[in-house]
């Protein structure tokens, strides 16, 4: 095991290197592109034993992706903001065909107007298309991520393909220590896949991706729905076992002072290591407050939400992304399915910096609400 | 393991698949009036007319080319 400085971009990048995919088609896109730098260079230096397929678009890189996966081999990609819009189509078909696929999202706004800078509006508006979705908050986590995801994506109670978000720039551009396990680790936790799933093969002929009639495209859906809860169980268990072997702890969500906390913050990716020290600052100050990562948003997490909040007198969820007139996506889900009042910020859209003072906003305005939806750190520029 | 992802594990379900079944008006050929000019074998998109003119119901959908391209009008459409 080896200590570098690195951005979480090479972080993936390594992990990927690791994991020892077949195929890898991909499309370069700010701020992804350093991760198919990378990975060019892997295979071009003979690092990685893969097809690195150089193909035309997200849409060709994500259909590549599906149909060398449909022949049963390990398969990664990545993609950014636009990309990943325009490999919406093939999302749900990658998922409703259960190809185990892992790729890394750089999280990035949406166009209009175009930014290159962070949010997470890119995954979210893929949150329905059956992918598993884990935020990253660093690095390391990013790195870990990519091989927990093909050990969750290839089970097969589980089976539906893994993105791994890691915030666009605040991660991948930024250079932290990572650490690097050994190929024997990782071989040991993530042995060659081996599919148990139906997949191309001319000695068993099989149909995949075909129409399917009324008959049974309903039974079809529900299969993805279970998987979906399936995966809850088959995570835990793939944590555990990285654990064992890597000494470092996941879950689906990480609660940081919860137990006692009278206000929880709610938040996913790299905002967390911020909100981690506000909530230090704001109990020196004599305020109950505690922090609930969620790392899972899909499977979503809901007994351990409910858990968390248990002895909270509201929440605060705070939504890099928005769903027009409703609030933030996380905002939503956590109103559907938790028991507990909930306020939500949407904040940090299009890479606006979120600071202290913002998280200082949002307690305030969480012990005092005006209304459940807040813009933070707007700007009133041509309002 | 079950089929999942909608995956057709046994090839040929095409012919399981009795598409006859889609049919609401169903064709009656009357080989009396036939003049076996074999317009409807060759017009028949299913391909389910015989060369002795029977018509296969497992897989006729119904759609009525036949009757309109059958010359003495030998072919009636009727409601199942
Ligand atoms: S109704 Fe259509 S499908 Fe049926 S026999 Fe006639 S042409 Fe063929
Ligand atoms: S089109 Fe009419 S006449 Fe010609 S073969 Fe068919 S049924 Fe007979």
């Amino acid at each position: 095991m080896t200590k570098k400085v690195m951005t979480a971009n090479r972080a993936v990048s390594e992990a990927v290197k690791l994991a020892k995919p077949q195929v890898i088609p991909v499309y370069p896109i700010t701020p992804q592109t350093s991760i198919s730098e990378y990975l060019a260079q892997f295979v071009a230096d003979g690092d990685i034993d893969a097809e690195y397929i150089r193909v035309e678009s997200e849409h060709s890189a994500i259909s590549a992706a599906l149909g060398a996966s449909g022949t049963g081999v390990r398969v990664f990609t990545a993609t950014s903001s636009q990309g990943l819009m325009l490999m919406h189509e093939i999302l749900y078909a990658a998922a409703g065909m259960r190809m185990p696929i892992v790729m890394a999202d750089a999280n990035r706004s949406i166009s209009a107007p175009l930014s290159i800078w962070n949010d997470q509006q890119d995954s979210i508006a893929q949150r329905d298309s059956g992918w598993l979705q884990t935020y990253a908050e660093n690095g390391q986590d990013s790195l870990d991520s990519v091989l927990m995801a093909y050990k969750i994506s290839e089970n097969s109670k589980v089976l539906l393909p893994s993105m791994v978000c890691l915030d666009g720039f605040i991660l991948t551009h930024t250079v932290e220590p990572v650490e690097i396990p050994t190929q024997e680790q990782v071989d040991s936790f993530l042995p060659k896949y081996k599919p148990e799933h139906a997949f191309l093969d001319p000695k068993q002929p099989k149909s995949l991706g075909t129409l399917t009639d009324p008959d049974y495209y309903m039974e079809t859906r529900y299969q993805l729905e279970k998987a979906m809860e399936n995966s809850i169980e088959v995570i835990e268990q793939v944590s555990k076992e990285f654990k064992e072997i890597f000494s470092r702890e996941y879950g689906l969500v990480e609660e940081y002072k919860c137990e006692d906390a009278k206000i929880i913050i709610i938040a996913m990716g790299s905002i967390c290591s911020t909100v981690r020290v506000c909530v230090d600052d704001m109990r020196e100050r004599g305020e109950k407050v505690g922090l609930l990562k969620i790392r899972s948003y899909r499977p979503f997490p809901q007994e351990y939400i409910q858990k968390a909040v248990q002895n909270a007198d509201k929440v605060a969820v705070l939504d890099k992304n928005i769903a027009f007139g409703v609030g933030g996506a996380l905002y939503n889900d956590i109103k559907a399915k938790i028991d507990i009042e909930a306020y939500d910020f949407i904040l940090g859209l299009g890479g606006r910096d979120i600071t202290p003072k913002d998280i200082d906003e949002v307690l305030d305005k969480t012990k005092n609400p005006v209304k459940d939806v807040t813009w933070i750190g707007l700007k009133n520029k041509g309002m | 393991m079950d089929s999942i992802g909608g995956v057709v594990s046994n090839p040929g379900s095409t012919r399981s698949n009795k598409t006859g079944s889609w049919r609401t008006f169903k064709p009656l050929l009357d080989k009396e009036k036939c003049i076996d000019c074999d317009n409807c074998i060759m017009f028949c998109p299913e391909g389910c007319i015989n060369k002795d003119h029977n018509i296969d119901y497992d897989y006729c959908k119904g759609c009525g080319i036949c009757e309109v391209e059958c010359p003495v009008k030998a072919i009636k459409m009727e409601r199942e």
